[in-house]
Order: C-alpha cells, then structure tokens, then sequence
C-alpha cells in the first residue's frame, strides 16, 4: 500500500498565497511557480500541485508529470545534508564515479534517496561549474573540490560525529 | 528613464573612470583589484576575498582603491583569481587570508606579493595576464567584458561600448540591413549544429504574423560545460542588448531567456541587468524614443538537458514537460504558442553587438572560410588549464591542448579529446592538427556542440566512456520517441555488459546496429545524436571494444569488474602509504615487509595507485 | 476557395493531393500503406512511435509521414531497406517492453501490436533488456490499467487529456522510466476520471481494457435459484455484430436475442423499454421545470460519465440536471418491482444484467443512490465487448443464428428509446413525447433533423406547440464544458440540454467494440452505427414513447403518474458534489 500523503490539506501558508500573488493564472507560469515551490519547501509537497491545479486550470496528472520530469523536483523532502556530486565530464574525467560509489557505500543509500533518519540525501548534478576544481561534491550548496575518497570519508565522519553529538 | 544623450554621457564620463581597466599606463593614481565571481571562482571562497577586500580597505581607509566584483576571467584551474589593474597583476589561487598581505604589500608598499602571482606552464611567475600562455592565443569576443566589467552595474557596461549597437540599429537602420549585416559576418549559431544566425533571423522576420517572440536558450546542459554561464554572469546586458536588436530585426516585442536554476549566479546577475535596463528605458516602451518597444522575461529551466533542444525548450517556457516537437515545421513559422519564434543560444547573442558596431568584414576576417568568428571553449579534464578559452575558428586541437591548455598534469600522455559533450564524439592522437570549425569536426565523427572540451589521458577507458555518456543520455531522454527511449537503453545495457566482461563481439555489432537506427530515426537533435559518442569511439578505439569482449580486459583499469589491482612484490618497499590511505582496510602487511591487497575488499578507488612512491601498485 | 495542389512522388507514383495532405494520407490516396502505431487520426498525431518514418530524399534522417505534410517536388521513399530496417529495430524495441503474454490478453486478435510483429515476422527479440514494471490498477469499478503491456503511443492521453479535456492521466517521469500514469500513480478510483472509456477505444494494446464482470454472470446462470434478467441498450445491438465479423453498423438484434437466450438468461429485455420510461419522465419534468421556469436549461442525465463529471467539476450546476435516472437503472427498478410482483419472484432472486455500450455505467449501477428496499437496480453491467466474450466463449456461431424477439411483459419499445443509443437522440425523443403533451395531441411531426449529426454541438430552435424552445444537444466532455461554462456565465438562452460523455453518443461508447487506428482513419464509425439507430427508428411502428403500450400499463397498473411519487421513488436520483482527487 502507498503511503497516503498526509499533507494533502494542509492549509496554504503565507508563502503560498504570496505565491498566487505574484503570478497570474497562466498555465506558462506552472513550471515557475514550481520552481518557488521547490526552493521554498524543499520538496514539492502533494498539497501544493493540488493548489496549482485548481489555481492554473492543470489536471494534476499534467502537473506531477511536470514534476517528475524535472529533475530539480522532488517529491521528497531531502535530507538534512544533501550532498551531491558532480558526475559531469570534467569530473566524471578526474574520477567522481569513485566518489558517487563511495558515498553510496558509506550512506547505504542510492542517488536519488533519502537515509531513514533523515539527515542525508544523495543526488547527482551535471556541472556546477566548479570544473577547475574537479572532481567537486557539494553539501548543501557548499563546494567541496579536487574531492577524494579519503577526503569524502572525512568530511562524513565529521558530519555523523555531529549528528551523534 | 535616460534619454540616448544621457546615456551617452554617462559613456563618456564613465570611460575616462574605467580607462585602467584596459591600458596598463592608465593616467591614474586610482587601483582596481578586480575578483573573480564566477561559479567556479565563488566556489572557492572568492565572495569572502571581496568582504576581506572591502573592510581592509575601509579600515586602513585607503580611497584611491576600488574592489571590483567581475566575471570569469577563464583560467578557473588558478582560482580564485584576483587581478590589479592598472598593472594587470595576476594573483592565483588567493585566500581569504591572503587580502591583508595584498592590500599591505602591493597597494600600500607598491610590492608585488610574489608567492601569490600565477605560475605558468613552464614555472615561471608570470606578472601579467597577458605573459599568460594560456591567454596569447586566444582571442576575445564573446567573453569581451567578462573579466573586464562590473556585470553589477549597466554604467560599466555602457562604458565599454554597451547599448551603442542598439541605438545605431533603432535610429539609422532598416531590418534588413541588420539581417544583411549578420548574415554576412557568417556568424553560425554557437548552440550545435551551427545553422547560419542571419537566415534563421531572416526566416523569422519573413514569418507573417503579428505577434513574434525572441529566446535565449542558455539552458547549457551540456555536463562540463559552462560557457554561457560564464558569459551570462560576467556581461548579461550584451545578452539583453543583442535580443533587443534581434527583436528588432524580426519585428518582436517580446524575449525570453530560458536559464536554468541551476545557475542562481548568472539568473541573479540577469534580473539585475533586466532591472537597470528597464530603468533607463532600454528595455520597455519606446526604446530611444523609437517607436520600437521590447522586454524581457526570465525562465527557469528545471534540470532537463533535452530543454537545450529548441522545441523542447519551447514546450518548457510554455509550461510543459520538456518534449520535442517533430520539425518542421521550424520555430521560425512556428514556435512559442505557435508564434513565429526566434532562438539563439547565448554565445550567439554575445557576438551581435560588435558585429554591428565593427562591421560584418570585421567578424568575417576571423576564422575559416566556412567558420567564422572565434568559439569559446569549457576546456576541462586532464589538462592542466582548466577553464574558459576563446579562440578564433581554425585553430586546432592541439594548439588548444598543448599550448593554451599547457598539456596533459602528471606527464601522462594525451589519449583523446571529446567536443560536442553527450551529442560529440572523441577526436583521436591522429587528430589533433584538426582545425576547429564546423565541418571538420563533423567530418572526424565529432561536432561543435556548445563547446564543452575535455580532455583524457591515456588511463581513460573507452568502452566507460561510451558507457557515461550514454547513461547520461538515457537519465537525460525525454522519453517520447522509442527509439531513443528504448533504444539509448539498451545501448547501454550492451555497453554495461562489455565493462562487466559479459559482453561478446555480437554485442559490438547489435550496438552499431541500434546506433545507427537510433541516429536517423530519432525525433529530436538529443537522440538523433546520442548514439555520437559510441558511433566515434568505435570508430577509433574499437580494438579495446574488442579487448573487453573477446580477452574480458579493460587495459585502463577502469572496468572493476574486469580489473584487479595488484602490488608488485619486486618494486614494493614497504612503506605502507598504500596501507594507510586505503579507505577500506584492503590491504595488509606489517613494518618494511611487503604489502598485499585483499581484492574482496578493495573498492578500486586507486587511492594507493596515486599513493605509492615507487609506482609499484598497477594492473 | 479552391485548395492549392501539391504534385510530388511516393515509390515513383506522381501525386497530386491539397497542401496541407499528410504524406501518409497522401500515400493512401496511392494505395501506398505506411504502418504506424501512435497515430490515432485527428485524436492522437505525434510522430511519437516512428513506425511511420519514411525517406524524403534531400532530407537529413526520415521524415514523419502521419505528421509532416507534402511539399511541391517532394520525393518519398516508404520503404527502402533503410526504412524497413529502422521501423524493424523500432517494433523490436517497442516489443522489448511489453509484456508479450498475447495468449492471456483480451486484446489479443485485435490488437495493433500485435497486428504489426505478424506483419514483420517479428520471431525472436533482438534487443531484449529490462522492462519497466508497473503495478496493475484494478481498483476502479470501470477500468484496468495494465501498464506493463503499454507502449507510450500516448493515445489514451490525447483522449483523455485533448478530447474530453479531463486529464485523469498524463504521461509521468522521463525517459526510459516514462509511464502513462495517474497522480502519484493513484487507482483511476481516486481522481478525476469520469469513467468514459475513451481512453480504452484509444489504446492499441490490452494497457487499458473494462473491468470485466463476466465470470459473475456465469455464477449466476449456472445457479438454479437465481432469476438473471438480461437488458440490453440501443446502442449494443448495432455494434455488437462488428466482434464476429460483421459489418460496421448492421442491426443485429435478432441474433443478439437468440444468443442471450441460448447463454441462458432467465428473460431477455431491451433497454429500450426503460429508456421510454425516462422520456416520459423527463419530458415531464421538463415541461413542469419549462413552465415553473426552474433551473433552465435542464440537462439530460443518463450518461453516467457526464453525471460523475459534472458532480466533480460543476456541482453548483447540479440542480440543472434531470433527476430521472438512466433507461438501465429504471428499467432494473421495475424489474425488481412490478415485473417481480407480477410474475411472483423474490426480487432477492433476480439477478439484473444490463448489456451496455459503456462502462462508466459499472460504476454507476455501484452508486448508493441505484438501490430500492436495499436492493441495487441493476446487479452486473457488462459491456458489448464481453457480452461478445461469453457468445464466443460459449461457442454460438453468432453470425448463423436465427432471430428472435425479446421477452414480454416488458419487449416493448418504441423508435424514440432506440435513437437514445446516439447524440441528440435523447433531445429528439424527448421533444417527440413533450409536444404531444404540451398540445395534448397526437402529432406527426415527429423528425428533429436539427438535432442529429455527428457534431460536437448542435443547437437549435424548435417550435413546439407554438412556442420557440431553444435546445442544445453536445457530446464530448470538452462540449460539455462549453456549455456548462455557458450556463454558468448566465450566457445560456436555451432549455434544454442533452449531453452525452462520449463524442458522438453511446454508439461510440468507452464498451463498445474497439477499431484500430487504420479502420478510424477510414470509417466514420459513428456515422454508420448511428444510422443504423435511425433506421430502427423509421421502422418502427411506434416512434413516441408515450405511445408505447407497455409504459400505458405499467402507469396504470403499477407507478400512477409520471413524476408521482412512486415514479419519483423508483426512477429519479439525487447528486452529489465529488471531489476531484480523493488523495
């Protein structure tokens, strides 16, 4: 059975209704505002393409089509930590498989997925344009170059520690 | 609002102020110390090196100093980069903590900090950028303001020439003679496939219809490839300025760019320019008390590559999932909402204002005969200057490898350069006095692209190659035609099979096979292309295709499962770094004895490969 | 204004075809036969699957022929070895992700695929490799959704999405991971899916087929102590001869009769009959409405699709809807009321079947509402598509059988219930009974050309006992929310509405037979079944359901009045407003 979101009547906050403000009732907004939405949230939370389906006249299997083609969406909150690693050329190149690989091992979690604790999440991206610093992971946004493994294990053993504190 | 003698003005007074930036015996006492903010650069701390900058300043209370935020000035491999104009010093790889000694040593004491100045490729500190080999053999068009300019500020653009295109095109031309202009320059769209940018323009304005749009595709998707970014968030208004003259030209009011989120840097930069251009009534209403209005629009991309594809991109602005559309017919008749729709890549865009003011003969006279202009490159991988190159068209790999790039790091050999990223193909040792431009790279298995460059050495494996790209390509598929939908996957599937050893040389002939029907029976430019980087390294390199499926050997260690590292008893001295930095345990062994590794544990990270000092550990 | 004409060349035959021609009609105008898979005319044009890709010479790569249109000059190859290995390595994927379970498939024998890996001698799968796997949606009383045998030709969704403007579902994540799916892949159940069918009529492949109850039937005829009752609507016997070979639009009736008899059905009724009883409810309560003027327009209610779309989409406007419930569901009601009193039968014995060209009416027969002491109306709908089934799998050569007629009480129907099977139908019966009761008299003029036709919307002003009485008879969901959008801006002078969810009315009902994508672009369908329905109407004897001498009866026997209160207990409903997504 899947899980029934919960969130689904969640009253609109005011981000959101700050969010119908500023755009009009086009369906040409729908991926604009989903890009708020995400940026906003984390996540593009069910309530939330249900709102913007009423609003812009969308079905809702249009919108989470929307969504799911995107990769910058989610369905998912992400983890504390969101780390992501470069799996563009350049990086790919210097060897960033190994990094993807190893941090896969350490969280035993996929790309895409969550660690059940929440705390961290692992993505993929194409280029963050740090290619001079190659290979690069990122936590939260925050660059972390000419990465190792041993570098990655370091800076993980950090964040548990951390975490367990 | 700032009428054209306003604007003029403020050209004329703000040129005098920026003289510095560009001739090194500026008559002033005034210094800029110029700090890279481009991603790669502000990856690195370069946003903290401004604040440093700024509160030393301010607290030594030093008034003849200004810190100048700029874009990218290409050799991301030595950031952050810091510069001081007039003298044009070229500090690399500055720290925050760095700031004091800079503003103490050189502003105040009249010192060049030497440990901080730029090495070049043969060790020597070079003083300038220009000493720079990485700079002297490329030219600077696209990137003209990048590096030079506050993208912050419209007066720094106006400055150096900016907006002067599209007032002499609103006030004393017709379209036509702008087509005319564009057309013969020979400037070809810097997206792809390089169609001619003055007859797509010419198509459009042809398209009768009244209301017509102007897109920027800057969704540069390409992974390792970052030239649009780099031109969007050191000189965005060249952007805006020349979608106005295309606006123009086709007869549009409105334009587009399609950015991707990815880039917040760069979006940031453009809402800030749309800002201050509106502000002066060059975007808006009656531009120049012309009759002719436009403006612009950001949108936001959302992670798709195949949005770098013209119709996709459409389908994307207009709200959609980013599919495809079956061509023709073209954007030109029919594009955004149906509308005639004009779309160039942001590269494009930032040759149009100097192609007008300098003339169609001017832009002509550089490159080859079918190429023209100059083509910037995100030059990355195993190379030793990684960063952004412009070069005239014709110049050729090599020169870009050896003598811009300074090489391939660790006295490796040069294996295979790869242009074009996802829909390109590598470009064999055999290859490297190739010209770049268009057709011969077309003509070696390759293309153009948007202008990724990466470069790899002999330890890279082909058949991984053709594997990464091509799961970029299937993560990448939008999934609406079968065959790339279906087909890219078991391309893949074929070429995982090889890297595990399981492939056999039938499997060599179903991917040529799918290959090839993939290419012509794709519905879009990212299928009909996917295919390249297999097609290409199966062209050159099929003897290790070969080798992974007949001898299940990947010479270049990179198919684990085909691999094993091993420590060569007779060069080991055992002194146990190997042991040290493995992040998995997988190696034993105790005091000066002899090292061995546990290939049950070993994760084949070749952590010890680059650790041991004798070379001892290999295949 | 004479169309301006293109000559070109497909496999070295001059052509000459308007601008604006597709190549592949261009080439069948030729007698040249490009196969495609996606392609669903006027409904579903992409170019998504490639099947139809031929060479234009000039041209980098193929050209799309179901999309790309001809040019002066064109030369076009349709199948060179080039092509022929391409749309070969195409199937080859396309077959390489379905699962090929052809011998358990409903589809199987009439389905599109499978048509074309014959054609190709598709032998063995050059490129096998992993398959998407996809959980089976059968929650919904209406549809199955088996995703594992679908192939992205995106016909259902050009349906869903473009024709019936619903959207219940969409094409979802990317790549090779695509899927025509739902919102978060919820059950059909559980969003704004109306239940029309049309996404089945669409689909190629068995992806999307009716959920089938036919297995329960033969439960029930095989058990000695239930009394299974047979209807069968206008639409179903028109269509029905189509699943053994016949013609498209040959009446049937007959036949179907024996063969329901020989299946074993207790009695076998027609529809036909219950939908007389609706006319004569609801031209009732329209004139009682017309002449209170009280929520006008009224609109037709027996097309359960419609009803579900209107309670999820328009509730405000639910008081314009008639209250009378669908011919089937009166029809069951009487059954298990006056039919079981009078031939003395527990009415818990009687097992209710209704034939119907439609599925949605599964779920309708569900509704709470459809009960009466506790009991449902109607117990099992099936569709003509598995009444086909239980005639094949009982082994009745169909096509050989003699005719016979339906059984009394209750066999009696007039030409008005028959036209309910297609759009305006409903409108022109119902106007045939209310101007006989508006005079008082019985009239002659009893053809509505006006309201008949296959377009989407069909408005019209009709003098009825010497008033102008404006009526609009729309079918398609897209229609329906025109007019409903009328309404609602109070832009609506008209009184009367008839809306069906099916473009075209229950002759192209979502439980019909279902065409291939070459046979629609060639056939009208409708049109053909349709006249068919006309026909029975010219000959029938009686062509006003107030004239039907079974309805006399029963009023006087058993229900009183029209729009009285056991009329109004048995035969008439209530709404409610639905939520759109239940998640």
């Amino acid at each position: 059975m899947e899980e029934k979101c919960k969130c689904g009547n969640i009253q609109k906050d005011t981000f959101f209704e700050g969010l119908l403000n500023t755009y009009l009732p086009e369906k040409d907004n729908l991926i604009q505002m989903l890009n708020e939405i995400q940026e906003h949230y984390g996540y593009v939370p069910m309530w939330t393409q249900k709102e913007l389906s009423n609003y812009l006249n969308v079905p809702m299997a249009e919108i989470y089509g929307v969504v799911t083609f995107y990769s910058r969406f989610s369905l998912k909150p992400k983890g504390k930590y969101n780390i992501s690693v470069c799996l563009g050329t350049a990086c790919f190149v210097k060897g960033s498989q190994k990094i993807m690989d190893r941090l896969q091992e350490r969280l035993g979690i996929k790309q895409g997925e969550t660690t059940k604790d929440g705390m961290f999440s692992i993505e993929e991206t194409r280029c963050v344009g740090a290619c001079g610093l190659a290979p690069v992971f990122t936590i939260n946004g925050e660059v972390y170059g000419k990465a190792t493994v041993q570098k990655l294990d370091q800076v993980l053993d950090e964040l548990i520690k951390n975490k367990d504190n | 609002m700032k009428t054209l003698q306003e604007i003029q003005k403020i050209r004329e007074e703000k040129k005098k102020e920026l003289e510095l930036r560009v001739n090194t015996k500026a008559d002033t006492r005034e210094k800029h110390i110029l700090v890279c903010n481009g991603t790669g650069c502000t990856s690195s701390k370069a946003p903290k090196i401004i604040e440093n900058f700024k509160k030393i300043v301010k607290e030594k209370n030093i008034n003849n100093v200004r810190v100048i935020k700029t874009g990218c000035f290409g050799l991301c491999a030595k950031g952050p980069i810091v510069i001081i104009r007039p003298e044009d010093t070229f500090y690399a790889m500055v720290s925050p903590e760095d700031c004091e000694e800079i503003i103490q040593s050189h502003i105040i004491e009249g010192k060049v900090v030497e440990r901080l100045l730029a090495k070049d490729i043969n060790g020597s500190k070079v003083k300038s950028l220009d000493e720079l080999s990485f700079y002297k053999k490329q030219k600077r068009i696209a990137l003209k303001n990048c590096g030079v300019i506050n993208p912050e500020d419209i007066d720094e653009y106006i400055a150096f020439d900016g907006y002067r295109a599209l007032a002499r095109v609103l006030n004393e031309m017709s379209q036509d003679e702008v087509i005319d202009i564009i057309k013969k320059s020979g400037l070809r769209g810097r997206g792809g496939a390089g169609f001619p940018t003055g007859k797509k323009w010419e198509l459009t304005k042809q398209s009768e219809e009244n209301q017509k749009y102007v897109v920027c595709n800057a969704d540069e998707g390409d992974p390792g490839a970052f030239m649009d970014r780099s031109i969007l968030e050191g000189d965005p208004h060249a952007i805006l300025e020349a979608m106005a003259i295309a606006g123009y030209c086709i007869g549009a009011n409105q334009g587009f760019i399609y950015v991707r989120a990815e880039y917040p840097i760069a979006v940031e930069r453009l809402k800030i320019a749309i800002k201050q251009a509106e502000e002066y009534g060059i975007l808006g209403d009656n531009i120049f008390g012309t009759n002719f209005s436009f403006n612009i629009q950001i949108r936001l991309g959302a992670g798709a590559f195949v949005c770098g594809e013209e119709t996709a991109l459409l389908e994307s602005i207009e709200g959609k999932r980013g599919q495809p559309r079956v061509k023709p017919p073209y954007p030109a008749q029919a594009g955004l909402w149906g509308k005639p729709t004009l779309i160039n890549n942001v590269e494009t865009y930032a040759n149009i204002a100097q192609i007008i003011l300098k003339g169609a003969d001017w832009y002509a006279s550089i490159g080859t005969s079918n190429s023209k202009g100059t083509k910037v490159f995100a030059l990355g991988g195993n190379v030793n200057n990684i960063g952004l190159v412009e070069v005239p068209m014709g110049t050729t790999l090599r020169e870009i490898v050896y003598d811009i790039g300074g090489g391939i790091p660790n006295g490796r050999e040069f294996k295979a350069a790869q242009t074009g990223g996802p829909s390109g193909g590598c470009i064999p040792r055999e290859h490297l006095d190739t010209p770049i431009d268009y057709e011969s790279l077309k003509a070696i298995g390759s293309m153009m692209g948007s202008g990724g460059l990466i470069v790899m050495d002999d330890t890279k494996c082909m058949v991984s190659l053709a594997k990464f790209y091509l799961e970029f390509t299937v993560s990448e598929s939008c999934g609406k035609c079968t065959p790339c939908r279906i087909g890219t996957k078991r391309m893949l599937e074929i070429l995982e099979k090889l890297c595990n050893g399981e492939g056999t040389e039938l499997d060599i002939y179903k991917l040529e096979k799918l290959a090839v029907n993939i290419q012509k029976a794709s519905i879009c430019g990212l299928g009909q292309s996917a295919p390249n980087p297999v097609i290409s390294t199966l062209k050159y390199f099929r003897e290790e295709f070969r080798q992974h499926a007949i001898q299940k050997e990947c010479k270049a260690l990179e198919c684990k499962a085909m691999s094993q590292i091993i420590i060569d008893e007779e060069k080991c001295k055992g002194c146990g770094l190997c042991q040290k930095h493995c992040p998995v345990g997988a190696i034993s062994g105790e005091g000066r004895g002899k090292r061995v590794i546990d290939q049950n544990k070993c994760i084949k990270c070749g952590t010890c490969l680059t650790s041991c000092p004798f070379h001892a550990i290999g295949n | 204004m004479e169309k301006e004409m293109i000559n070109l060349t497909i496999d070295n035959q001059k052509i000459t075809a308007p601008k604006g021609t597709t190549i592949l009609e261009a080439a069948k105008q030729a007698g040249i036969d490009i196969p495609t898979l996606c392609f669903l005319k006027e409904i579903n044009e992409v170019g998504d699957c490639r099947m139809c890709i031929v060479e234009v010479e000039g041209r980098r790569g193929f050209a799309t022929s179901c999309i790309q249109t001809i040019e002066e000059g064109m030369v076009v190859h349709t199948h060179t070895p080039n092509v022929l290995e391409a749309r070969h390595v195409i199937l080859d994927l396309i077959i390489s992700n379905h699962a090929k379970d052809c011998l358990t498939c409903t589809r199987s024998g009439n389905c599109e695929l499978q048509t074309l890996a014959t054609k190709f001698n598709v032998l063995n799968v050059e490129f096998p490799g992993e398959m998407t796997k996809h959980r089976i949606d059968d929650l919904s009383p209406s549809i199955v959704r088996d995703f594992n045998k679908c192939i992205l030709c995106r016909r259902c969704v050009a349906a869903c999405k473009n024709v019936q403007e619903i959207g219940a579902i969409d094409c979802i994540n990317r790549g090779f991971e695509s899927c025509i799916s739902t919102t978060y892949d919820h059950s059909l159940n559980d969003v704004n899916c109306t239940f029309c069918g049309q996404c089945i009529e669409a689909c190629p492949t068995g992806a999307l087929h009716e959920k089938e109850t036919i297995d329960d039937v033969w439960v029930k005829l095989k058990d000695p102590d239930t009394y299974v009752v047979v209807q069968t609507a206008p639409a179903v016997r028109v269509a029905l001869g189509e699943e053994f070979g016949m013609n498209i639009g040959t009446n049937v009736t007959g036949k179907m009769v024996t063969a329901l008899k020989r299946l074993g059905f207790d009695k076998v009724f027609d529809t036909n009959t219950g939908a007389d009883f609706t006319i004569m409810e609801e031209a009732n309560e329209f004139i009682k409405r017309f002449k209170q003027n009280d929520n006008l327009p009224m609109i037709t209610s027996c097309s359960p699709g419609w009803v579900k779309y209107i309670e999820m989409n328009y509730p405000e406007l639910l008081p314009h809807l008639s209250t009378c419930k669908s011919p089937h569901q009166m029809f069951g009601a009487l059954i298990k009321t006056y039919f079981a009193k009078k031939e003395g039968i527990d009415p818990k014995k009687i097992y209710m079947v209704s034939v119907m060209p439609c599925i949605a009416k599964k779920f309708e027969r569900q509704r709470t509402e459809m009960q009466n002491d506790g009991l449902y109306d109607v117990d099992n709908v099936i569709t003509t598509r598995e009444l086909s089934r239980m005639i094949k799998q009982a082994n009745i050569e169909f096509e050989k059988l003699e005719d016979s007629q339906f059984d009394n009480p209750m066999g009696e129907a007039t030409g008005a219930a028959a036209i309910f099977g297609t759009t305006g139908g409903v409108m022109e019966a119902a106007l045939r009974t209310a101007q006989d009761i508006l005079t008082g008299e019985q009239l002659e003029k009893i053809d509505f050309e006006q309201v008949r036709g296959g377009e989407g919307i069909k408005r019209a002003t009709v003098e009825i006992a010497g008033k102008d009485l404006k009526v609009v008879a729309a079918s398609g969901l897209a229609n329906a929310r025109k007019i409903l959008d009328e309404i609602k801006e109070g832009k609506a002078d008209y009184q009367f509405v008839e809306i069906m969810a099916c473009p075209g009315g229950c002759v192209m009902g979502g439980g019909q037979p279902i065409k291939s994508s070459k046979i629609r672009s060639e056939i009208d369908v409708r049109k053909l079944r349709a006249d068919a329905l006309y026909s029975i109407d010219e000959k029938s004897t009686i062509r006003k359901s107030n004239e039907n001498p079974v309805l006399k009866k029963i009023y006087d026997e058993f229900l009183g009045e029209p729009g009285g209160s056991l009329a109004h207990k048995l035969l008439h409903t209530k709404y409610q407003k639905r939520e759109k997504y239940n998640i």
